[in-house]
């Protein structure tokens, strides 16, 4: 009896699954900030401890004005293509608005997939139990105040404390 | 796989990870079983959504954290609560579904 128990240890070891995940995202497009959530709320999902911690541009993704309302880029974007599959020609996206439909289009089509909008999505993650950290950097730069971020935000804190909160040997960092 | 449940000894289909491959060998007895196995114990809220998930199976809805939000029966914070570590992959175990697809 006791040498098995000694085995189911030693193969829990060796599984090693991963306990917590800490995620930065610095850039404040569409898919930049979805890939952050998607992946934040995947990990609550699977029980995983999550820390999400928005910087630079990605404070678009967390400030009530600008997270509903992110636009993907229409220029400088190899990998964007009109529906059908043709290349979209870099002129036609630096043309007025269209920036916005397309953002729009996609925004539409995610919500056919149940992806939620980003502050509904925000919502979903600290349902549960995971947190949103603004970095103050970031905040400071960008003169931001408390108010004008999300209430799901916990706390506006430095990278030095959000490494503090990306303890432990089964913990990944993840930068979207 | 084969699993046995109950003390009437059951033989049901598994998948490798514990999933019930036909929802219809489901019953109450063996949602009790598989929960405890998890570390849940069954109140009739459970069984609310567990019912409302087979339901969405049955027709053959693909099933995110956000709908069963949206159900009228728990919020996602409820939902949590009720199967915590697991909101979407234990309920759809212990309602004997498959093993959810959806990322979300």
């Amino acid at each position: 009896m006791e040498t098995q128990e000694v085995k189911t240890k030693k193969e829990v070891i060796e599984k090693k699954p991963l306990e917590k995940v800490c995620i930065i995202c610095a850039k404040g497009s569409l898919e930049d900030v979805y890939a952050t959530l998607v992946m934040a709320n995947g990990a609550v999902m699977e029980g995983i401890e999550t820390n999400v911690f928005f910087t630079f541009f990605g404070l678009d993704g967390i400030t009530k004005k600008q997270m509903n309302h992110l636009h993907t880029a229409t220029t400088g974007n190899p990998a964007m293509r009109i529906p059908g599959g043709l290349p979209f020609p870099t002129m036609l996206g630096g043309l007025p608005g269209v920036e916005t439909a397309v953002s729009g289009m996609m925004r539409k089509q995610m919500e056919e997939l149940d992806m939620p909008p980003v502050d509904e999505f925000l919502e979903m993650i600290t349902a549960g139990g995971g947190k949103i950290y603004a970095c103050k950097l970031a905040v400071d730069m960008f003169k931001l105040e408390k108010q004008d971020l999300s209430d799901e935000v916990e706390d506006i804190i430095t990278i030095g404390e959000f490494y503090e909160l990306c303890d432990g040997d089964r913990t990944q960092i993840i930068f979207t | 796989m084969i699993k046995t449940f109950g003390e009437a000894q059951v033989e049901v289909k598994v998948s490798e990870d514990g999933y019930l491959e036909d929802m219809s060998q489901w019953n109450e007895e063996i949602a009790h079983e598989i929960a405890s196995e998890i570390g849940i114990e069954l109140t009739d809220k459970h069984f609310e959504v567990i019912n409302y998930l087979r339901e969405k199976a049955a027709a053959k809805e693909a099933l995110t954290i956000r709908k069963v939000g949206k159900s009228g029966i728990v919020n996602i914070k409820e939902l949590y609560k009720l199967f915590p570590k697991g909101p979407l992959k234990f309920s759809s175990k212990i309602a004997g579904i498959p093993k959810p697809t959806s990322c979300i």
